[in-house]
């Protein structure tokens, strides 16, 4: 069968791996190509995870530097494009400090652990056409649940530094990822109910249309899901604006004050390794995944990542911190009802999806935009005085 | 593929001994924290059973509601006792004696019941019981009633909770 080019291009990883599989089928047993095939998906994982997070971190000082009005990392390699590894070598011979009252055996575990669901994310992130490490049929359960452990290894790593500062950092943490995970849950099930399936690979293929553009984000409950979604997922990876865990003003560094050297380069890997993955399941959920015309799918979905990725660097960038009263209310006063309101348009949609379908879905969400931010005015604090004594 | 189904075999008896590990973990280490990571570790592995029998949702579901809310729950509520969670804390006392008879008990009960009771594993089973779908559908249809139930319980619960903590709030101002 003669195929075009583009479809080599668009199959260009699938086509190798395949390759190789049938190199080793002809001289090894069967049950060595199974373990093959396993091995091959799991060490590109592996190594992609890291990869990507060190180029995160040129890339977020790149572009925070040039909203700063400055030029960022550039005197190792070209364009500093060396800096992360020169990072990793000085991380690598830093000394590794264990504060003395430190509960040694959870201390050493939790930078350890953390990474662990980081990296079990990407197993259900599709990065192109037939290019999903294992395509569950629950894919996204398995990542909302999986994701919900990352509060654990944090948890740990804070008690077990013994540090005031860092058990702050870690009750803050968990409280907000708690809060935030809720109206996450709740936003993607729109997505969820328009394709009918718990697993990411459909719900891509659920995106198809003219020209690969049918995306949930060009719908109204799109939009709303999706922006919900991407300010819970800023929020679960604790980034800025919503950092509280680990501001620098307050907490020295949050839940990672006592860690050094190469632990807590796993905390900060882990931290990278998570904006992408939810970078990439917004994209995979509401921006039609690998699904796009014209350019190879791979290309596409990266390039829908990074450009969200991009964004998260601009919060950074412009936006102050939350207090921490202003943060929870957020999600709970305001993103939670929003969700509750989104999937009751999701359920309108499903009937008529037409020109007065889209009237209707804008004043349902402007009437109840406006009553929630009515409901949540302001709230003043009652002026304290704090008188000096003599 | 024979090696390929021993080495499953294997594993999955080397999950389970962990399991039993991480289980008698909980009821003897001294530090409660310790204890509760012990437990988050036993419920993962369950989780990973589940994952072996081809539950995937059931396994999901394990680790989203055990491991990330109510080993989450636990964790809050030894931060909130800061003093207990630093210190060794006893792990018997002198009920233990009759703690083990009625346990043995229960064991008993429990294996009695599971071995009488004939598990039909047939295809059409094993699909109905797998698909998110099927569930669903169980839980809006026929289930309706005891789920709406449950519901109704769990909120009584919330509001209850709600008025205990209400209750002491003018008498404690922070």
């Amino acid at each position: 069968m003669i195929r075009s080019w583009e479809f080599y291009v668009d199959m260009i990883f699938v086509t190798a791996k395949a390759w190789i599989l049938s190199l080793l089928g002809r001289f090894l047993p069967d049950w060595i190509v199974v373990l093959a095939s396993i091995t091959i998906s799991g060490v590109v994982i592996l190594c992609l995870g890291p990869v990507i997070m060190m180029y995160l971190t040129l890339l977020e000082r790149k572009v925070i530097g040039r909203i700063q009005n400055r030029y960022g990392p550039n005197r190792v390699g070209k364009w500093g494009l060396l800096q992360p590894i020169a990072d990793g070598i000085k991380m690598f011979t830093k000394e590794d400090i264990v504060p003395a009252n430190a509960d040694k055996i959870v201390h050493l575990l939790a930078p350890i652990v953390i990474v662990v669901p980081a990296l079990m994310i990407f197993l259900v992130v599709p990065f192109g056409e037939r290019m999903t490490a294992v395509n569950l049929n629950i894919g996204l359960l398995f990542f909302i649940a999986v994701s919900s452990v990352t509060i654990l290894p944090i948890f740990m790593g804070s008690w077990a530094s013994r540090n005031k500062y860092s058990l702050l950092g870690g009750m803050r943490t968990a409280a907000q990822m708690i809060s935030y995970e809720i109206p996450m849950t709740l936003a993607v099930v729109p997505a969820i109910m328009m394709s009918q399936s718990l697993s990411t690979n459909t719900i891509v293929l659920a995106q198809t249309g003219d020209f690969d553009l049918h995306w949930f984000i060009f719908t109204p409950w799109g939009i709303v899901g999706f922006i919900i979604f991407f300010l819970c997922a800023t929020a679960e990876c604790n980034r800025p604006p919503f950092d509280l865990p680990e501001a620098e003003s307050e907490l020295v560094a949050g839940f990672h004050t006592e860690y050094s050297g190469m632990k807590f380069a796993l905390f900060y890997m882990a931290e990278y390794m998570n904006a992408f993955t939810l970078c990439g399941i917004a994209a995979t959920l509401f921006l039609g995944g690998w699904q796009g015309p014209f350019l190879p799918s791979w290309l596409w979905f990266f390039g829908k990542t990074f450009l969200l990725i991009c964004v998260m660097i601009w919060f950074r960038g412009t936006f102050p911190r939350f207090r921490v009263d202003h943060l929870m209310g957020f999600a709970w006063k305001f993103l939670l009802p929003l969700t509750l309101i989104n999937i009751l348009l999701t359920a309108l949609w499903q009937f008529t999806s037409n020109l007065t379908a889209w009237l209707w879905s804008i004043l349902i969400l402007g009437i109840s935009l406006w009553i929630l931010v009515k409901l949540n005015r302001t709230f003043v604090p009652e002026k304290r005085h704090y008188p000096l004594e003599s | 593929m024979p090696i390929l189904e021993i080495a499953a075999k294997f594993g999955t008896y080397a999950v389970m001994a962990v399991i039993l590990i991480f289980a008698l973990g909980v009821v003897t280490f001294r530090n409660l924290f310790h204890c509760a990571l012990c437990l988050a570790a036993a419920l993962i592995g369950t989780a990973v059973i589940y994952v072996v029998l081809q539950a995937e949702y059931l396994a999901a579901i394990q680790i989203l509601l055990y491991v990330g809310a109510v080993v989450t729950l636990i964790i809050f509520a030894i931060m909130l006792t800061e003093h207990l969670a630093g210190k060794t804390a006893r792990q018997n006392n002198s009920q233990s004696l009759l703690a083990i008879v009625g346990l043995l008990g229960f064991v008993t009960l429990l294996a009695t019941l599971i071995l009488k009771t004939p598990w039909p594993v047939t295809p059409t089973a094993l699909q109905a019981k797998n698909s998110v779908m099927g569930l669903g559908k169980a839980l809006m249809g026929t289930y309706v009633f005891p789920f709406e139930v449950i519901s109704i319980i769990l909120i009584a619960a919330l509001i209850g909770t709600v008025v205990i903590a209400k209750k002491d709030a003018p008498e404690e101002p922070l």
